[in-house]
Parts: structure tokens; C-alpha cells; sequence
């Protein structure tokens, strides 16, 4: 039952973070770029993980991704094709992309990849169980976390008033 | 099969009975405006002429879409084909999803069978909401950026700043009551709401959260885009704002989000302040009123009053916008964002502050 829509929104996924890259036209680059970040969240539900499927359409698909249309839109850079990147870098990456299939492979083959049978204990993924792990294991982080995007902000306002005044 | 049977009926109870409601709507918005400004209204589509109000309600209800389908769609040269097409779509879709959360009625035993009348029944179903929510601006971005057109661009662009900025108050309001029942599940939500406080007083939203509810309710009306908050369409200024480039039936997706995102707010303000499907004093076995008196009932009429009881609320709140809408005069752009901004972010963070003390000072 899964893997019939597993797979195909898999396909999606893929075509549309190839169009994210390829596409000349930013618009279109930014909204594939909305669509993986929507089908991402699809699968974290998949895996049982709601709360952060939740918090991903929320923040990345539908306030940040919004705020990079809103300046795309404003400096409307039209339909644009990026120069040509030279030889060098795209023998990298294909490179890099093939030691990365030829992993994703011989562990799959291994029988590394995929858990058959098993089953997440009642309430995994919940808003209790992401809370309680926050607040507890991972305090520390989380407040740092916090405060760090407070600088961030902070920073922000500065940078910002500075030029008004 | 069975099961799958019931899933979809539920589906289609959610969806049918949104859609419903906002083909009243429609039909209250002519018709409540002629009232309050003293006119006749929409009165060209009568069958039968000798009734009173001219079966307008029937003959409106299908007069307006027979109308709107039937106008050329026109795009206008230099528009981006592919996103003008999207745009609306963008724009419904994540408004009639949200009904799939919203809990319409409490659990209906038929038989040995317990069906929770709610389409989706999700432990996370107040994020889902706000997930949805904020991927409904899309649409108006789109549109009016797709179109080619100034107009159309300003009110896509005073859309997203509208909507983004009142998420935030929104977002905060919703906190609030999340922290009052201790669930992000829209049904338990519904069914703390049954409880008695002082064994008279029925437990609902608004009697812990009045400041809530005004701050979601104002923001609420914000999302649907209307008058006092209709900047993003900006009749008077920006022609029609994002959807001034289109007509025929894609016009229609959009006046119909609009319609739509009002019975959303409604009932999202009815789920969390106003018991949702909870009558008052109405148990599971029958009426429990407080001077001991009781009126026992089958549990089909009980389910049944449930229902009505949702639906009676989600009406009354829509009325209500109308009303507002055509009642108080529109602001300016600049003071809708300081309204929200620096009245009702500052309120609403103030509310959640309050809220968690108590909470906390109260369970110790």
C-alpha cells in the first residue's frame, strides 16, 4: 500500500529537485523548490514523523519559500540562462553523484537499506515525544538554537536601521 | 470495505457540507447586503415571480456560477500561461483541505460500530491547519505576479504581507488554546469543551480564552480578504488587486476561496471556542440541565442535534463577517499593518504569557 505512493511521489520528488536546478526561469525554480519542500514533509510522515512533517510545510513551504518569492517577484530578474560552469566542476559533481549511487547501491544490495517489519512504539514522531526529547536530551541545543536566532534577528533590525537613518 | 465506505462518507459529509455553507453564502452576501443597505438585490433571476423573495436562493445559487462558467477566459498577453492556469487552484485546494480535520460531530455508534465523525482524525490536527493555511497564499502570489499586470502584482504582494503578518497572530492565538486543553487534536479539544464549570457554566473556548478569540477572529477575516482587510483586492485603489487579469471560471476558483476561507475561519473559531459540535448541558444518554432535571434522548437524535449544532454555529459566524463586511469601512493599507503588528501580535503574546502562568500557577 505504501510503496503505491511511495514511489511515484519518490519520481515527483526527484523531477522536481532536477527543475529546482535546471530551470532558467527563477518563479518556476522557487516554486519547484515549494513542491520538494511539500513532498519532503510527505515523507516524513512516512517515517512516522508528524509533528516535523507539520513544522516543515509551516515554516519552509509556506513562510520562507513565500518571503524568497516575494524578493524574486520585486527584483523580477526574468527568464536568465546561468553561464556555463566549466568543465572541471561538473566532472565533480557527476563524480560525487556517482560514488553516491554506487553507495546508496551496494548497501541496498547488502540488505543495509529498509527496515522490514518495523514498527514505531505508540506516539513516536508525536508532539509529547518530540517535546519531551526537546526539553530533556536536547535542552542545551535547543535553547542555543534559540539564541542564535535571536542574534540573528537582532543583527537583522541593526543592519536595517542603520541604513534608514 | 466497510471501513473504506465510511472514510469516504465522511469525506464527503466535510467537503459537501463546506461547500454547502458557502453556496449559502453566497446567496446571504447578496441578499444580506440588499437588507442591510435597504435593497431589493439580486432579483433578475426570478422563475417563478409571485413568490416571496423570488426562489432567489435556488435561482441565485445557480445563476451565479451558470454566469461565470460561461464567460470567456481570457489571458492577458505577456502572462505567464502555465502559473495564471495554477494560480487558483493554488488557492482553493489548501482551503478545502483544511475541513478534513475539523471534527463535525461526536463518535456515532451504528450497531457495534463506532465511526468518529471527523473525515481525518489526526493527533497533530491543529499544526495540519496552520500548514495548510499558510500554503493558501500561494495562490494570490501567483496570481497576481502571473498575470502581468501592476495591479495585479501590488495586490499579490499586499496579500502576502497581510496573510504572513497575521499568521503570526493567528499562529499565537491558537498556542494559547493549545495550552489551555493540553492537545494539539481538534476532537479532544471539542470534547473538554463538554465539561460544566461551576456545574452551570458550559466549559467552552471563549469563557477562557476571550482574547483569543477576538485576535483569531480578526485575523481570520484578514486570511479571507475582505472588507475592512480587503487590500490585497483594493476595489477602490487597485482595480480588483491579484485577480484583476482574470474572469470565466478562474475568477470563480478565487471568489469561491474567498467564500470558502470564510466557513474556515468560522469553524475553526466554533471548534475552539465555541464547543464545536457540543450542545450545551446535552450528554451522551440526553439532556442533563443543571437543576437535576433530565430528558433522556436515543443516541441517533443526540448525534443528529450534534451536527446541527456545528453546523448552527459555523453559520452564525459567517453571518457575522458578512455583517462586519458590510457594516464598518475599509482601512488603509498602512493601518492594517499596524493593526497587526502593534496591537494584535503585542496582545496576542501578552495572552499566551497570561495563559501559560495560569496554566502553570493552576496545575502546579
Amino acid at each position: 500500500m505504501a510503496a503505491v505512493v511511495f514511489f511515484p511521489l519518490a519520481a515527483l520528488l526527484v523531477i522536481l529537485a532536477l527543475t529546482v536546478v535546471l530551470h532558467p526561469d527563477p518563479v518556476k525554480s522557487a516554486l519547484a523548490l515549494v513542491g520538494t519542500l511539500f513532498l519532503l514533509a510527505v515523507f516524513f510522515v512516512f517515517l512516522s514523523a508528524e509533528v516535523v512533517a507539520a513544522l516543515q510545510v509551516i515554516v519552509y513551504a509556506g513562510a520562507i519559500m513565500v518571503l524568497f518569492l516575494f524578493v524574486i517577484m520585486l527584483l523580477n530578474p526574468g527568464a536568465e540562462r546561468s553561464e556555463r560552469r566549466g568543465p572541471v566542476a561538473g566532472t565533480v559533481v557527476g563524480g560525487l553523484a556517482l560514488v553516491l549511487a554506487w553507495q546508496t547501491g551496494w548497501l541496498a544490495a547488502g540488505g543495509k537499506i529498509g527496515a522490514e517489519g518495523l514498527r514505531p512504539e505508540r506516539g513516536y514522531g508525536g508532539v509529547f515525544a518530540l517535546a519531551r526529547s526537546l526539553f530533556t536530551d536536547f535542552l542545551l541545543p535547543f535553547e542555543l538554537t534559540s539564541v542564535l536566532l535571536l542574534v540573528a534577528i537582532v543583527g537583522a533590525v541593526v543592519l536595517a536601521k542603520r541604513r534608514l537613518s | 470495505m466497510a471501513e473504506l465506505a465510511i472514510a469516504a462518507a465522511k469525506s464527503l459529509f466535510a467537503v459537501i457540507s463546506a461547500l454547502g455553507v458557502t453556496a449559502v453564502l453566497l446567496w446571504i452576501e447578496r441578499k444580506g447586503s440588499a437588507l442591510i443597505h435597504d435593497r431589493i438585490g439580486a432579483n433578475r433571476a426570478a422563475i417563478v415571480g409571485l413568490l416571496p423573495f423570488n426562489l432567489g436562493f435556488v435561482n441565485t445559487l445557480l445563476a451565479d456560477p451558470i454566469k461565470l462558467f460561461t464567460k470567456e477566459d481570457f489571458v492577458p498577453e505577456g502572462a505567464d500561461r502555465t502559473l495564471h492556469a495554477l494560480a487558483p487552484f493554488l488557492a482553493l485546494v489548501p482551503v478545502l483541505v483544511v475541513f478534513a480535520a475539523i471534527p463535525f460531530g461526536d463518535v456515532l455508534r451504528i450497531g457495534t460500530r463506532e465511526i468518529n465523525l471527523q473525515a481525518a482524525s489526526l493527533d497533530i490536527g491543529l499544526l495540519y491547519i496552520l500548514a495548510m493555511v499558510s500554503l493558501s497564499v500561494y495562490g494570490i502570489v501567483l496570481g497576481g505576479w502571473a498575470s502581468n499586470n501592476r495591479w495585479a502584482l501590488l495586490g499579490g504582494i499586499r496579500g502576502s504581507a497581510l496573510m504572513i503578518s497575521y499568521e503570526l497572530a493567528m499562529g499565537l492565538a491558537i498556542v494559547a488554546v493549545v495550552m489551555t486543553y493540553g492537545t494539539l487534536d481538534l476532537q479532544a479539544i471539542c470534547r473538554a469543551q463538554g465539561e460544566l464549570l461551576f456545574g452551570v457554566i458550559p466549559s467552552w473556548g471563549v469563557v477562557y480564552q476571550p482574547l483569543g478569540f477576538l485576535i483569531l477572529l480578526i485575523a481570520g477575516m484578514v486570511e479571507s480578504k475582505r472588507v475592512p482587510f480587503d487590500q490585497p483586492e483594493g476595489e477602490s485603489e487597485i482595480v480588483a488587486g491579484y485577480f484583476t487579469e482574470y474572469s470565466g471560471s478562474k475568477q470563480a476558483a478565487f471568489m469561491f476561496t474567498d467564500f470558502a476561507e470564510i466557513v474556515v475561519v468560522s469553524a475553526l473559531v466554533t471548534t475552539l471556542f465555541f464547543g464545536g459540535w457540543q450542545v450545551p448541558y446535552l450528554h451522551v444518554s440526553g439532556f442533563v440541565l443543571p437543576g437535576g432535571l433530565t430528558l433522556a434522548l436515543p443516541h441517533l437524535v443526540v448525534a443528529a442535534l450534534q451536527v446541527a449544532s456545528y453546523l448552527v454555529k459555523v453559520l452564525f459566524f459567517c453571518s457575522l463577517q458578512i455583517l462586519v463586511r458590510w457594516t464598518l469601512p475599509r482601512y488603509r493599507y498602512d493601518q492594517v499593518m499596524a493593526l497587526g503588528w502593534k496591537r494584535l501580535l503585542p496582545l496576542a503574546l501578552i495572552n499566551v504569557v497570561a495563559t501559560a502562568l495560569v496554566v502553570v500557577g493552576w496545575g502546579g
